[in-house]
């Protein structure tokens, strides 16, 4: 079977990021053709822990961060579901002197960038939740920070997207892309082939090659996250949690179960990653030191992923240093789910006007030197 | 297979299958680690009752007394030569390692291993009625374990519902514990009975048994109704009862008086082990589910892993203990252990010719293909989520999901306590309809460790011993 489409922009990865860009693309009246070789939101965007957070996130994301606070806020407007969006408030513990020093630095220097911190000493953070473990010597809430369910939310972009007349074709992978002089040529595995005058690659940790192939060839390595989930238990926590460090974070959903991740999985092969048994059991000492009466919970369920890393954790995003018309928005090392839905809009700007409205200089692909690329061929 | 196995090989399960499995590798020489859930050897079949209990071997077994008596002797027979770990739980694995919880203990180990013969057996499977959360409601399985290890009936006055041999098999020892079996409602037709008795007679003295249940139960005046389903099960906060009405029939409905149903339509593999294990599936026809796939022998497509007995499909515990000496024979050869060529070939034509049998079981007992057709809107599906079928069928169609995983995703069907392994051949069958394709095509939910509840009481053992 084959067939023929002419589109203005193809999206290659039906994630938060692809999925938000086709809504938005389509909103400007951009035809769009977006292809997931599984379904959409199924990878890292819908298995991710599902904190929906701008705290702890670097000063160059945080005018990114801001915008898709934004759209959160106003989640169902976009993807018709809410998403089991709450806004419970993020905090991040602190179980050393030197770990609260590092959460009062983040607080003085993210002043004026409209995060709202509140720096909570011992005794206070007891006041308002007697639960917190007697290790934790304080922390910082970000009250505005919450949670959603990942599960839900990404697939819901592509539907949203579908729905103002995106093609969305699932279980589509891609077998080739070129440019032939005039417009991008790309074929699926499945016999549709698709002309376009720009491409958007938005394919996760999987994004590297297509990069590569067009001299955008960057250092990513993907990484898996050791995630699980308890349980029904009695509802008790009031925010979602973590920890400076990383080591530990958790948050309890309206149903009562405990999502927790922290620590690495284990890739099982390329498409594939799981859980990593000794990562887990380490995870249940530290829950138990954070919040004690969840300590004698069960476990139902764990589960990974596959987070592509750039070596400076940041993403990148923006125009191919070489091909006009392609766009890179990929490499969000573990931390795309809350900024995607605005990673999405600014790069359906950047392909339809131009230009972003929100500055994402620190994640342009000029920030590698070209001595790091690997020796490629341009198309 | 040439590569060195300096690791003694691993069974998990001590039922029919692993018991065997064991006995074959230590007569070889080999000194295996038998992993099981359970405090005792047996399985769910030839469980064996906690200590001080003394019902005697004929009352708890029956007609299999002497294959369950020799069961638990063989085994007990080798636990000088076997690394014998009962009360364990494998909750999690990949190729070359096993995670394995001492239950009692609550620790956890890695195990290395190179070969691996699974015998996790099978639990009942459920195909919900409205009604069936109610308190007073069990498996056929489920009541039968009652009554077996405890001496413990579900009820006074029991309806025995659904389809498959363990159907009268149950009733026949609940009536003959002294439990009022209020009556036995075979979803199946006598003519399909009558119809499979050819394949059947391959194995005449089980269908001999099958037909003295039947027989005794009727002689006691019990009723035994054919081509006949439950359509709820009616009570407060108990069972009081069920209603009933024949297939293709008028609709009427009828009543029926009770304090607890057991219910269940045949067995469905324990296959979590398999599939983290990496072992590649497919469907079968047969058991109407995905199965790990198997050769002859049991060999599954990962290096080292063999499957016996339930767990790789059902066939009942005679081929059970075939099939895990089958697998032992299998695994010596793999390791250049010399094995006899004339005990191999007898045992693939007995399991040949149980194959046959089996077929004729599934004739004879057949799965109720317009189960989801008929399951109305609020019937619960998944028990520990609560998703009705109508919710399936509305994420279904809202989403256009089309296969099971995804299902799962949207609608948190199989995200319980049960991880599926109750509710999946269910919400399978709803979501085939929804999509109008054969059920082989939504697939089945993939295995996530742990493979039962995990406390995180759970340490690390130290050092091995």
């Amino acid at each position: 079977m084959s067939s023929f489409i002419g589109t203005d922009v193809v999206i290659i990865g039906g994630g938060i990021v692809g999925g938000s860009a086709a809504l938005a693309l389509r909103r400007k009246g951009l035809q769009v053709v977006l292809l997931e070789r599984d379904f959409c939101g199924s990878r890292s965007s819908g298995i991710n822990f599902g904190g929906v957070r701008r705290q702890g996130r670097p000063l160059s994301q945080l005018p990114l961060s801001q915008r898709a606070h934004e759209i959160w806020g106003r989640l169902a407007e976009h993807i018709g579901i809410d998403g089991e969006y709450q806004r419970c408030g993020h905090l991040k513990l602190a179980r050393t002197e030197a770990e609260m020093q590092a959460l009062v630095e983040y607080e003085r220097r993210t002043q004026g960038h409209g995060l709202g911190l509140e720096i909570i000493g011992r005794n206070a953070l007891r006041q308002r939740f007697a639960g917190i473990g007697d290790d934790v010597i304080g922390g910082s809430l970000c009250p505005e920070d919450g949670q959603a369910n990942p599960r839900l939310v990404a697939p819901a972009f592509a539907r949203a997207a579908q729905a103002l007349g995106a093609q969305v074709f699932e279980q589509s992978a891609m077998r080739s892309v070129a440019f032939d002089g005039s417009r991008f040529v790309v074929e699926t595995v499945q016999g549709l082939t698709i002309k376009a005058d720009a491409v958007l690659n938005s394919a996760g940790a999987w994004s590297g090659s297509l990069a590569a192939q067009f001299a955008d060839g960057v250092d990513m390595v993907s990484r898996h996250p050791s995630m699980g989930v308890t349980e029904p238990l009695p509802f008790l926590l009031p925010w979602s949690l973590g920890v400076e460090g990383g080591n530990i974070y958790c948050r309890q959903v309206a149903r009562g179960n405990l999502v927790f991740g922290g620590g690495l999985g284990h890739a099982v092969d390329a498409d594939r990653a799981r859980a990593q048994s000794a990562t887990l059991l380490s995870q249940f000492a530290r829950i138990a030191q954070i919040v004690p009466a969840f300590a004698g919970a069960s476990i139902l369920r764990t589960w990974s992923g596959a987070e592509g890393y750039l070596p400076d954790k940041l993403p990148v995003m923006g125009a191919s240093r070489h091909q006009a018309g392609l766009f890179h928005a990929f490499g969000f090392a573990g931390a795309g789910f809350q900024i995607g839905p605005a990673v999405g809009e600014v790069m359906a700007e950047l392909i339809a006007d131009g230009k972003a409205a929100t500055p994402i200089d620190a994640f342009s692909l000029q920030r590698f030197p070209a001595s790091s690329l690997p020796p490629e061929r341009t198309a | 297979m040439s590569h060195s196995h300096h690791l003694p090989p691993v069974v998990v399960g001590a039922g029919p299958a692993g018991v065997r499995a064991a006995c074959t590798l230590v007569q070889h020489g080999l000194a295996p680690i038998v992993i099981d859930e359970s405090p005792a050897s047996g399985g769910q079949i030839y469980r064996r009752q906690p200590a001080g209990f003394t019902r005697p071997g004929a009352a708890l077994y029956g007609f299999e007394a002497p294959k369950a008596t020799a069961l638990h002797q063989d085994f007990d027979a080798i636990q000088v030569q076997v690394d014998y770990r009962a009360g364990s739980l494998v909750w999690s694995a990949r190729p070359g390692t096993l995670d394995v919880w001492s239950i009692a203990a609550d620790t956890s180990r890695t195990l290395d291993w190179s070969q691996i013969i699974v015998a996790t057996g099978a639990t009942d499977r459920v195909l919900p009625v409205p009604g069936w959360t109610l308190p007073g409601v069990y498996t056929l399985g489920g009541a039968q374990v009652a009554l077996k290890y405890q001496a413990c009936a579900v009820g006074r006055r029991v309806v025995f519902a659904g389809s498959g041999p363990l159907l009268y098999l149950v009733a026949y020892q609940y009536a003959k514990a002294g439990v009022e079996v209020a009556a036995v409602i075979d979803n199946a037709r006598l003519a399909d009975q009558a119809a499979s008795l050819i394949d059947m007679a391959r194995q005449p003295k089980t269908l001999l048994k099958g037909m003295y249940y039947v027989a005794w139960l009727q002689a006691r005046g019990i009723p035994i109704l054919r081509n006949a389903r439950l359509t709820e099960v009616a009570g407060q906060a108990q069972v009081q009862g069920v209603s009933w009405q024949r297939n293709g029939g008028d609709g009427a409905v009828n009543f029926i008086a009770c304090d607890a149903v057991a219910l269940g339509y045949a067995l469905r593999s324990e296959t979590q082990l398999a599939d983290l294990l990496e072992c590649e599936f497919s469907f079968d026809a047969l058991n109407r589910a995905h199965l790990p796939r198997r050769d002859a022998a049991g060999r599954a497509s990962t290096p080292g892993v063999y499957l016996a007995g339930d767990g790789a499909g059902i066939m009942g515990a005679d081929a059970a203990e075939l099939a895990g000496e089958r697998a032992a024979l299998a695994l010596l050869a793999d390791r250049g252990i010399e094995v006899s060529d004339a005990r191999t070939a007898l045992l693939d034509r007995r399991l040949a010719g149980l194959a046959k049998w089996r077929r004729g079981i599934e004739a004879a007992f057949p799965f109720p293909a317009d189960w989801a057709r008929s399951a109305p809107d609020h019937l619960v599906v998944c028990r520990c989520e609560n998703i009705t079928a109508g919710e399936l069928r509305t994420v279904a169609k809202d989403t256009g999901a089309s296969e099971l995983n995804r299902l799962k995703a949207l609608s948190r069907v199989g995200m319980g306590r049960c991880q599926g392994r109750m509710c999946a051949a269910a919400a399978a069958e709803i979501l085939a309809e929804v999509v109008r394709v054969p059920v082989h095509q939504v697939g089945r939910i993939r295995a996530q460790a742990p493979i039962k509840p995990l406390p995180m009481t759970v340490r690390i053992e130290d050092e091995a011993p």
